[in-house]
């Protein structure tokens, strides 16, 4: 992270202190405050790394944030500001990609290798059984299992 | 004069790397024990050398002899000691030579200790570390040399970036190389393991110590890292799912999963072409790591995009390396015996789950991560990855596993008993109700999932305390035989308790996030900000002249009530040298909660924006993470570890002249 | 048994097609920073803007028609100096129209700043707020557009042009916009 903070901090010759949200940008509506905050927080700050809007000290954050506040007072949607960003810098902006045919792989392969691999273990313990042992009763299994982990 | 000797002793060690392997492969292949003793010295005159030259680096430095290219580049006069020191690995070149330091230190060490060893097995892992090195050496010398020479010197240095001026920069980077580093003997083993076409039990237990050595520090090195963001960033961010943080990430979690399959080897002998194939991944995560994100193809940091041979010469490495490790995978794993065999309900189906969940979690960020330039090669559109994809992908994976991470231990081998283990847990239960109704009562009904991630962390925390009292027959035997079984539990027991606890306290500083509450205000002089139910008055503001920079200081008392709690006094910074101006925040912290405080910009009429948070459990992040470190110290700790501490014994009476030659 | 065999390859075969990506990434001038402008082939956004020092205000109807070169800078902006002697170049040689807009700046300083490394734009327009450099999409100065005859961005360079922009980008997009 500082690393990239200080590779962002040369490369945009930030000569702003790294500050986010200013008092003077919020606005005097909490509800409208908090709407914003939340779309601000969804959207990146070109010239950071993954940081929101909200959270970035850099000047085009800033204009950004003001920008949105602006829209909100003149009666936007949450949708409808999102768009207004988005019609302008492209889907770059959005932190969170959005889901469409180009996208399936990324959203999807998380969950799609946990499955495979599951489907893998599940292939490998079962092609492999484990020969029943002589069944125990309840105390004994207790034994046994006590003895096992103690020695471990 | 002194840096020509560093230079000269890199070369040396360049040459030393070249006998190092030609030795210890030969010597291991000719089951020559005389080669064999020979490339282990090799491996302590490496890092001798090396680290000599590290030393004229660091004395370069020291003195700020401007004559030295890199010296000039990265540090300047007016600044403090640490900081002139921790300029040496401030930048790319500096950061490479600690980086072959640190690999010959692991080198060394393996040398050292390989008397323990079969001395075939010391020789290939020697050999093969000794090839890592000649390559990242190569690399060094002919692309990133530091020891380079500039004429005329010039008056001043160019400093070093205000952000990275911070104790922080002395301990990060060496603890994130040391783990990043250390993954390279894990993968040494693996590579010897497959050229001799056998792994087994013992191969399990020599690998282990080093597994769990380069854990612990990656653990750590992470850690410090997000506290470092956490307290310069100025609005308490700890983690932003950016590549270089990701990078870090990776090998963590595959290194995780490399520590819970090993101990699979060693106490069943199976999973072990998966346990092969997770240490050479986990190293080349490590790799890919430390140089495809700063290489300019993921971001355009300068240190590569000024110099694209650089680029391709990693990209020829990490091909080798990686290519040619995992080619010899697929031509020897599949003769490798498959071993024991267990039901899916048992211990090492737990183990197997966590490395099933681990590998899909370290999938996911190298997915996350890459995905953006993989659309962009393939001409699709331009996407950011950012944190609220990591939200719905990895955090789901990781559940599961924070859940399975209480029930594990206390399945037994090979067959365990899933409801018994639930029915042991009964106190676990009882403290995620009691813990999710606290966390519900002290935050007003504060976000369900905070509420929900304390009783994860609760069950975990309680779990891994409710199995360790398992084992020592707590509340079942007499104290004195408590105590017997307290101090005849090894030390890895101690440690995986130590390690899932933490963890448990990671994520309760983590789950406690959405609690927090912070107040953005302009305030003038004399002004109380009511914050989280205290009060920061507003005392002054002064100036204040540091070393390199000038600062505006403002002086705020944090009250409870009448009480005063502490005296803040947060910074903003301004660096004439590089024009820049960095926040210095003031966190007054009980450890239970942190109160954190940074002063913006003045509006020119005498009011000063800041920004106050209070974020509760929010320590317990790093306390977590210090925890798992400790766990694992210990774990490695353990003598048993310290495998044929008799065979040792004898090999010194049988081979004396090694050892004094040594 | 074979199948088995094949399983451990994909370690391999996986690490080869990443391998080749990475290639990809590295091959020169390429830039996974630069980002493509959202608004190619869209109608340049509205704009009117001060004029500099006193003279006319700069809108977009001004050059409706034509094809221009639309240039943001700032006097601050250290690349900007490194591209100026190409935008000069460019004037000099009058290929295309070119249009300043001064981002974010103070007028004393952006005079000065031209005063010292040359005027290459025809007319300059003040962009006090950045907001006509939002609407634009820029994210760091300097940025140049291109705009057609038909009022669309056909064109976008991020970052200080160079003479090998010029050769490479700009000439051969003037020849075809001109020609068609």
């Amino acid at each position: 992270m500082i690393r990239a903070l200080a590779a962002a901090a040369i490369l945009v010759g930030l000569v702003h202190v790294a500050f986010a949200v200013e008092p003077s940008e919020m606005l005097s509506n909490p509800t409208l405050e908090a709407r914003a905050e939340a779309i601000g927080r969804q959207l990146r700050c070109l010239v950071c790394q993954n940081e929101s809007i909200e959270d970035s000290g850099a000047d085009l954050a800033h204009d950004l944030r003001v920008l949105i506040r602006e829209r909100l007072k003149a009666g936007d949607t949450d949708a409808q500001a999102v768009k207004y960003v988005v019609d302008r810098y492209g889907d770059f902006v959005l932190l969170k990609p959005p889901v469409e045919p180009a996208t399936y792989v990324l959203w999807f392969s998380p969950f799609a290798i946990l499955a495979i691999g599951a489907a893998g273990a599940w292939l490998y313990l079962r092609r492999r059984p484990v020969p029943p042992d002589e069944p125990l009763d309840l105390n004994q299994r207790r034994k046994l299992e006590r003895l096992l982990l103690d020695d471990q | 004069m002194i840096i020509e000797l560093g230079h000269f002793a890199l070369i040396l060690a360049l040459a030393v790397a070249m006998l190092q392997a030609g030795l210890s492969l030969a010597g291991a292949a000719r089951r020559d024990l005389n080669l064999m003793t020979a490339g282990r010295l090799a491996a302590l005159a490496q890092f001798a050398l090396i680290a000599l030259a590290f030393a004229t680096l660091v004395h370069a430095y020291f003195i700020s002899d401007f004559s030295v290219a890199n010296v000039a580049e990265n540090s300047s006069t007016a600044k403090p000691l640490l900081y002139k020191l921790t300029s040496v690995w401030g930048n790319h070149e500096g950061s490479m030579v600690l980086w072959v330091l640190i690999l010959a230190l692991y080198g060394a060490a393996v040398a050292w200790f390989g008397d323990a060893m079969p001395p075939r097995l010391c020789a290939r892992v020697l050999g093969v570390m000794a090839l890592i090195s000649l390559g990242f050496l190569l690399f060094i010398l002919l692309t990133s040399n530091p020891f380079l020479r500039l004429s005329p010197a010039p008056e001043n240095g160019m400093g070093l970036n205000p952000i990275l001026q911070d104790p922080g920069l002395a301990f990060h980077p060496p603890f994130l190389y040391l783990g990043y580093v250390g993954n390279a003997v894990a993968f040494a083993f693996a590579v010897a393991a497959l050229i001799d076409g056998r792994v087994d039990a013992a191969w399990a237990r020599w690998v282990r110590p080093w597994t769990l050595a380069s854990w612990c520090c990656l653990t750590l090195g992470i850690a410090m890292g997000s506290w470092w963001a956490y307290y310069t960033l100025g609005w308490g961010g700890w983690w932003f799912w950016d590549p270089v943080e990701n990078a870090s990430l990776m090998p963590w979690l595959a290194g995780t999963a490399l520590v819970h399959s090993a101990i699979v080897v060693e106490r069943r002998d199976t999973l072990k072409s998966w346990t092969i194939l997770l240490a050479i991944l986990t190293f080349s995560l490590s790799l890919v790591g430390t140089f495809l994100v700063r290489s300019g193809v993921l971001t355009s940091v300068h240190a590569f995009a000024l110099d694209p041979r650089r680029g391709v010469f990693i990209l020829v490495l990490l091909f080798i390396a990686i290519g040619g490790s995992l080619a010899l995978y697929a031509w020897r794993a599949p003769a490798l015996e498959p071993g024991g065999v267990f039901a899916p309900i048992s211990r090492e189906g737990a183990l197997l789950l966590n490395n099933l969940i681990l590998a899909s979690c370290c999938a996911t960020v190298f997915i996350g991560t890459l995905y953006p330039l993989f659309l962009d090669a393939i001409g699709g559109p331009k996407l950011s990855v950012g944190y609220p994809f990591f939200d719905r992908t990895f955090v789901p994976l990781m559940i599961p596993l924070l859940i399975a991470i209480g029930i594990g231990p206390l399945l037994a081998w090979k067959r365990g008993d899933f409801l018994g283990a639930l029915q042991r847990l009964w106190a676990a239960f009882a403290a995620v109700i009691v813990a999710m109704l606290i966390a519900f009562y002290l935050s007003h009904g504060g976000p369900v999932l905070s509420v929900l991630g304390i009783g994860l962390a609760a069950w975990m925390g309680i779990a891994a305390l409710v199995e360790f009292a398992d084992r020592l027959h707590l509340f079942r035997a007499p104290w004195a035989e408590v105590l017997r079984r307290a101090l005849a539990q090894p030390r890895a027991s101690y440690g995986m308790t130590l390690a899932h606890f933490g963890l448990a306290v990671t994520v309760a500083g983590i789950a406690a996030s959405g609690f927090q509450q912070q107040r953005i205000a302009l305030v003038h002089l004399g002004e109380a900000l009511p914050v989280a139910g205290y009060t920061l008055r507003f005392d002054g503001i002064g100036k204040h002249e540091g070393m390199n920079y000038t600062a505006d200081r403002a002086e705020f008392t944090l009250l409870s009530g009448q009480r005063v709690v502490a005296q803040l006094a947060p910074e903003r910074r301004f660096f004439p040298l590089q024009q820049q101006t960095v926040s210095k925040t003031a966190i007054h912290t009980n450890f239970l909660a942190d109160f954190y405080l940074a002063l913006g910009d003045p509006d020119g009429k005498g009011g000063w924006a800041v920004r106050a948070y209070w974020k509760p459990l929010v320590p317990f992040i790093w306390i977590g993470g210090v925890i798992m470190a400790f766990g694992g110290a210990v774990s490695l700790s353990d003598r048993r570890w310290r495998v044929g501490v008799a065979a040792r014994r004898v090999a010194k009476t049988a081979l004396p002249a090694s050892r004094s030659r040594a | 048994m074979t199948g088995r065999r094949l399983l451990y390859l994909l370690p391999l075969v996986g690490f080869l097609a990443l391998a080749a990506y990475f290639l990809r990434g590295l091959a020169p001038g390429y830039d996974p920073q630069v980002l493509p402008s959202a608004l190619i082939d869209k109608p340049a956004p509205n704009f009117t803007l001060a004029g500099f020092k006193g003279g006319a205000p700069l809108s977009n109807a001004d050059f409706a028609g034509e094809l221009v070169l639309v240039n943001f800078f700032a006097s601050w902006c250290v690349p900007c100096r490194a591209e100026s002697p190409v935008l000069m170049d460019l004037a000099r040689r009058n290929v295309v129209q070119l249009y300043g807009i001064d981002y974010k700046d103070k007028p004393e300083d952006a005079a000065k700043f031209l005063q010292t490394f040359g005027d290459p734009y025809r007319r300059i327009g003040v962009d006090e707020t950045g907001r006509t450099a939002i609407n634009f999409g820029v994210y760091g100065v300097p940025e140049t557009y291109a705009i057609d005859r038909a009022g669309r961005i056909r064109w976008r360079h991020v970052g200080p042009l160079s003479e090998q922009v010029v050769r490479t980008e700009i000439m051969p997009l003037l020849k075809q916009l001109g020609a068609s």
